[in-house]
């Protein structure tokens, strides 16, 4: 599997109240929510993401609340991928379980900027700054959320175990 | 090498005889939480996608609509029925709506359905108040959520773990709040990611169980796993009171390994406060200089228990609140609430000049109920000063103590009760 797209950028603790504010928690539908993605710390982000699109962001991203709404929102705004120096242990798990790629990377959180080309592939743990030409490895998964993540989210995962 | 007291709990829920740090293991799940918000994205799961369409066990599973209700408008209310019809379906004996609500994380341990040993997993990041009472319980998303009530089991990674020993007599004015923002100012709100926080110490025996739960509640905001504290005579003695159900104490292991091991005299602590935008950023109530505000909000899972009244009432009492500063008391149980009324808090509250609410989570996450215009600042007893989590992007949160948050309320500005 793989993704490629443009680059947003941020910084240290994004929490998920900027990621979907909760005065849009009284809807849980992903194309509603995708529409105020991000409109706490960056307006333009709604107007200018594209299918495929990467956010790549410093430490602890995904703080605060367990709102899944947080990476549905995301995911459905049509962001293909979350590099992050580190994350917030709840959006870790979410995006997990609901089949959001996530990629735990300092390196590429440091040598990657806002409006940079990137290519991601799953499988190898590679990120490609297409932009600079430079190149980085994530951190791979542990067998058992590889699991999960190729079953598509946990749920496919535990309807496949019965 | 010996296990934390987290790990110990979560050896015997996985139906092993050790765990360590890093560890991934499925454990077995005594309690599954959700809200008004998060159970409706875990009911869809589960509805649309789980093969399995039943319960584990309809005991087990807590649903509080409590976030937006009474619903504040037609979404809320949809989302609401949604619960509530699913709640009914399956008939879920814990089940709490308007009437019998109270914030979860208050009215869970107040209705006895937490206790120590147990395993709790919630659709609320501030789950983690459980573990006041020697439980393990942690915040998780909607996903977890619906496969915890089907399954009743969850996937974790063992923690590893920080060690808190907190020492000494907290002097006047010094609460459960003013420790933990102390403790999340000093390691970050990312120093305990993904960590276990094991407080210890002799310091614990002068915390009231409204202190520890004020504690174990903002784990989260240092980015912890959990935060759990022993079982002590004061915790045996409040289950006892609230739950009919047996629980078992666990204790780490002397030679348990933690990662690192933080001293707090608790002597030495003065009010603090935390400033926009991160619970990280905390002053002592001397260092804050002259911060006028706009709102104070007394209330939430971290602060809206019945000594956190007391506190604030205390200091209400016979005064008026300043002109100008919007003060919202909200009582986090239907039984908070009669027992302010009571006791004669309510009434302090309303001659001071400020309101009560209903129990509900409101404008701790910017929902109903206090919302803050452009530029405004709010002295707050919630757990999250976040960019825009009371209300306009501009306006900012002061997260403190009910003691400094009442007697800000009367000044009209950040302030020590010690000057009242």
């Amino acid at each position: 599997m793989k993704a490629k797209g443009t680059v947003f950028k941020y910084g240290d603790n994004v929490d998920t109240d900027v990621i979907i504010p909760a005065r849009y928690l009284n809807v849980s539908e992903p194309s509603e929510l995708a529409s105020h993605c991000m409109e706490d710390i960056d307006t333009e982000f709604v107007k200018k993401v594209k299918k495929g699109d990467i956010i790549i962001a410093d430490k602890n991203f995904g703080c605060g609340s367990s709102r899944e709404h947080a990476p549905i929102a995301i995911k459905a705004s049509g962001v293909s991928c979350v590099i992050a120096e580190t994350f917030a242990r709840i959006f870790y798990r979410n995006a997990i379980n609901i089949g959001l790629p996530i990629i735990e990377c300092p390196e590429a959180s440091a040598g990657i900027g806002a409006g940079d080309e990137v290519e991601v592939d799953f499988d190898s743990g590679m990120i490609y700054n297409r932009t600079r030409g430079t190149q980085f490895k994530g951190q791979a998964f542990p067998e058992f959320m590889q699991k999960i993540i190729t079953a598509g989210g946990l749920i496919n995962y535990i309807n496949s175990q019965n | 090498m010996g296990m934390t007291m987290t790990q110990k709990i979560l050896a015997a829920h996985a139906g092993l005889p050790e765990v360590k740090a890093g560890q991934l293991i499925e454990a077995d799940l005594d309690l599954v939480l959700g809200n008004d918000i998060t159970s409706p994205v875990a009911i869809r799961e589960m509805e649309n996608k789980m093969t399995k369409q039943t319960v584990f066990d309809k005991d087990k599973i807590a649903l509080v609509l409590d976030h937006f209700v009474p619903n504040k408008d037609i979404k809320s209310a949809q989302q609401c029925k949604c619960v509530r019809e699913f709640a009914c379906r399956h008939e879920i004996t814990n089940y709490f709506d308007v009437g019998e609500m109270g914030i979860e994380h208050a009215l869970l341990p107040e209705k006895g359905l937490t206790v120590a040993g147990d395993v709790i997993i919630g659709a609320d990041s501030h789950t983690c108040t459980y573990g006041a009472l020697g439980a393990f319980s942690t915040g998780v998303g909607s996903t977890d959520m619906a496969a915890g009530m089907a399954t009743g089991k969850a996937w974790f990674k063992v923690p590893s773990a920080i060690k808190f020993v907190l020492t000494g007599k907290p002097a006047e004015w010094i609460s459960g709040k003013d420790i933990i923002l102390h403790i999340i100012g000093k390691i970050g709100v990312d120093g305990a990611l993904y960590k276990s926080m094991e407080f210890v110490g002799d310091g614990i025996a002068y915390l009231s169980m409204d202190d520890r739960f004020t504690i174990a509640n903002m784990a989260i905001e240092a980015g912890g796993k959990n935060g759990i504290f022993p079982v002590d005579e004061k915790a045996a003695a409040y289950m006892k009171e609230h739950s009919k159900r047996e629980f078992t104490v666990y204790e780490a292991d002397p030679d348990a390994e933690y990662e690192q091991v933080i001293t707090v005299d608790l002597s030495t602590l003065k009010p603090t406060v935390s400033f926009p935008h991160l619970p990280e950023n905390t002053r002592t109530i001397d260092e804050v200089g002259d911060i006028k505000i706009d709102q104070v909000v007394i209330g939430s899972c971290t602060n809206g228990r019945m000594e956190d009244l007391r506190i604030a009432a205390g200091l209400l009492k016979g005064r008026k609140v300043a002109k100008g500063v919007r003060t919202i008391v909200i009582p986090a149980t239907q039984k908070i609430y009669l027992q302010a009324i009571e006791e004669g808090l309510v009434q302090i509250f309303v001659e001071a000049g400020a309101v009560v609410s209903t129990p509900t989570c409101g404008p701790c996450l910017g929902g109903y109920m206090g919302i803050l215009a452009e530029g405004e600042r709010c002295v707050s007893t919630t757990n999250r000063n976040f960019v825009g989590r009371m209300g306009h992007v501009t306006s900012e949160i002061y997260l403190a103590s009910p003691a400094v948050a009442a007697a800000s309320a009367v000044t009209g500005r950040i302030s020590c009760p010690c000057e009242l």
